[in-house]
């Protein structure tokens, strides 16, 4: 039997329900509530920020484990990268989607083509991308090696985006985090936020990771079964 | 190190003899720009002080169309017959095929856009003639020419690589073909070089980027 | 009567040494443990069925493939340290002919000479076609010569840098009766005694004809080797049989 990158563990996702369920009393209970100004606006910014810092987490891991598959040639970076891209690409789309709600309320409008958020749906297109190489190979092998390939080539977005707000001039709201705008109340959730979410992209990813694990030794018993009974 | 760079024009020579012989397919690339432009200009009606505004747009997004018909030739080429096999089977490292193509491609989209320029700049009555434009076109293929001919050798391993080659090559060019429109608008507003700065250098830092980092992972992307 | 210090020496002779070599793609064992040695001047013909390993296995000699465990040396020359070196000594000629459509038979060959850089080539590239029957087609583009034609150039590209280890991969594929019977009496032409050759085929009379030595392959391992003195073609075909299940 093959050794296992990830064993599924039943703590990891109690962890992150109570982290979640936390945050949530954090977000809308603890942190007063500014009169004036949509409840939208304020609250959705707890949750696009963390999955924004987390998809760009999720694209550097894929970076480095396709870098590492390529020079090791060894199959768990590859599950790692492709199950790490999996979780990215929902975060993107996450962002993308908070990241609409919040400008309709403070906008009015759902979609703007700034810098940012252009970037944003690039990076969303290319690690869909990214998920649809490999199934274009006709072996595995080869399909692994592209989606590497393209998981390194892919990532120039990923700083581009990041930097996009200091960058250019855009719509998109300024890094108030980094410029100790918030109230303490408020950067205390945030950070809870961060780490919450952080936990649950652990856990999202491991859960993966272990899948396609299980996935793949499903496949090898059954190439070899069919070998053996041909 | 000499001898490498004799090798890369050895490759070079190669194509541009193949290309040479096959007018049609050059005057195919040609033509296709030349529709995109003709379609885009239904699309939007230009006219006015708009043609400025939309004109750069449908420049580049001709130019990245014929980009991308020529970079799936150019490894379709050493597909036929197996080639590529020869040329992986010659004692050279594996860059140097990369090179070597992507010089070829990149001399084959310089003369369509020679061609295409003065054609655009009659048709919508727009001055191109400039060396700011010449530098941003440069800087601008180079990087489309890096990412298309890595992605192109992908491509032509896969099954329907015409639909794969797009799908790839977009959404990692976007930087520079987003780059390419700005800064073209911007020469066409009649702004200085200084204020261009920041989407050159994105379009600089990019080629570096691409043309570094693709001869460095090549060889995996032409392994058996 | 061999003495011991004679072997040794002979030993060192072996210009391709395989030493349990196995491929896997995934988890699919194409390869299975494959050991063979071979001497200058002998011609080995490997046969099996469909899938049985042939064409992976001359791969990883040419170099194309790497293997997944076990050792390549040819021409006394490890292939994981040396590949460029190897590369100059090895000459392929597959079903595929590896030449460029567009290009005239004379500038295919000077492409391919300059990527190995063949001293002499003006000369070599003559001395070629007049070997392989193309002088008069020299100027004339690949895609206008017939396939027996662009197969006679094919060997031509593999000898430009004049190997000493030639490894066909099933090279008569598509060529009729008179362009196959061309291709043997020119490998014999390119003094095949000199030149340490492998050929991968499915037609067990060729492979006799041509080659000394014989192996066949049955689901990526060496099922039968041995040399083709005393054997005619019914034994051989009797073989076959027996190692692959072939007409079951």
């Amino acid at each position: 039997m093959k050794e296992r990158i990830a064993q599924r563990s039943n703590i990891l996702p109690g962890i992150s329900f109570v982290m979640m369920m936390v945050a949530l009393y954090l977000v809308f209970i603890y942190v007063p509530t500014a009169q004036g100004m949509g409840i939208m606006v304020q609250k959705v910014f707890y949750f696009h920020v963390p999955l924004a810092w987390l998809s760009y987490l999720a694209f550097t891991i894929v970076l480095v484990c396709s870098g590492l598959y390529l020079w090791r040639r060894e199959a768990k970076w590859d599950i790692i990268a492709r199950s790490s891209a999996e979780v990215g690409v929902v975060f993107t789309a996450l962002v993308l989607i908070t990241g609409s709600i919040w400008a309709k309320s403070a906008w009015g409008y759902w979609w703007t083509w700034d810098a940012r958020l252009t970037s944003t749906l690039v990076l969303w297109l290319i690690y869909v991308a990214y998920l649809m190489v490999r199934s274009f190979a006709v072996e595995e092998d080869r399909g692994a090696r592209f989606a590497a390939v393209f998981g390194i080539a892919g990532f120039f977005s990923v700083p581009l985006s990041a930097l996009a707000i200091t960058l250019w001039r855009t719509q998109h709201p300024p890094p108030v985090i980094f410029e100790g705008g918030l109230a303490p109340e408020m950067l205390f959730a945030m950070l809870f936020c961060v780490v919450t979410f952080t936990a649950l992209y652990i856990q999202l990813l491991t859960q993966r990771i272990s899948l396609r694990q299980i996935e793949t030794e499903i496949d090898q018993i059954s190439q070899n079964l069919s070998y053996q009974g041909g | 190190m000499s001898k490498s760079i004799g090798k890369i024009l050895v490759i070079l020579r190669k194509d541009l003899i193949s290309e040479a012989r096959t007018r049609d397919v050059a005057a195919s690339v040609l033509i296709f720009a030349l529709l995109v432009i003709v379609i885009f200009n239904f699309a939007f009606e230009p006219g006015g002080e708009t043609t400025k505004l939309v004109a750069p747009g449908i420049l580049w997004v001709a130019i990245t169309f014929a980009g991308v018909l020529s970079f799936n030739r150019s490894f379709v080429l050493e597909k036929e017959n197996g080639c590529l096999e020869g040329l992986k089977l010659c004692p050279i490292n594996k860059e140097i095929i990369y090179l070597g193509k992507m010089l070829g491609s990149l001399l084959f989209l310089l003369i369509v856009e020679i061609i295409i320029f003065p054609i655009f700049s009659v048709l919508f009555n727009l001055p191109l003639f400039m060396p700011k434009v010449a530098l941003i076109a440069v800087l601008a293929t180079v990087g489309l020419v890096s990412v298309g001919i890595l992605f192109s050798a992908l491509s032509v391993h896969t099954k329907a690589r015409e639909i794969l080659l797009p799908i790839l090559f977009f959404p990692v060019c976007a930087p520079v073909i987003i780059a390419a429109v700005e800064a073209t608008g911007m020469v066409l507003q009649g702004e200085a070089l200084g204020s261009l700065s920041s989407w050159l250098q994105i379009m600089a830092v990019f080629d570096v980027v691409f043309v570094v980092v693709s001869v460095l992972i090549f060889e995996f992307v032409i392994e058996e | 009567m061999v003495d011991k210090e004679d072997r040794v020496t002979r030993n060192n002779d072996f210009t391709i040494e395989v030493h349990g070599v196995t491929k896997s793609f995934g988890y699919h064992l194409v390869l299975r443990g494959i050991d063979l040695q071979l001497k200058r001047g002998e011609f080995l013909a490997i046969f099996g069925r469909n899938g049985a390993g042939k064409t992976t296995f001359l791969k990883v000699l040419a170099t194309l493939l790497k293997p997944s465990s076990g050792s390549v040396r040819l021409a006394g020359l490890d292939l994981n340290d040396n590949s460029m070196e190897i590369q100059r000594k090895i000459g392929v000629v597959s079903h595929q002919t590896f030449l460029y459509d567009e290009l005239t038979a004379y500038e295919n060959l000077r492409f391919y000479g300059r990527m190995y850089d063949v001293p002499d080539l003006e000369e070599r590239i003559h001395e070629l076609l007049a070997k392989v029957g193309l002088t008069s087609r020299i100027h004339d583009r690949v895609r206008t010569l017939s396939r027996g034609m662009q197969q006679r150039l094919a060997i031509a590209r593999a000898m430009v840098h004049d190997p000493s280890i030639l490894l066909l991969d099933e090279p008569e594929t598509g060529l009729d009766q008179y362009a196959s019977a061309m291709l043997r009496e020119l490998l014999v032409t390119f003094d095949a005694e000199e030149r340490t050759v492998v050929m991968t085929t499915h037609s067990l009379e060729r492979g006799l004809q041509m080659g000394n030595r014989t192996v066949i392959l049955s689901k990526g391992r060496i099922a039968y080797e041995g040399s083709n003195k005393d054997l005619n073609l019914t034994e051989l075909q009797e073989i076959y049989r027996r190692y692959t299940g072939a007409g079951q």
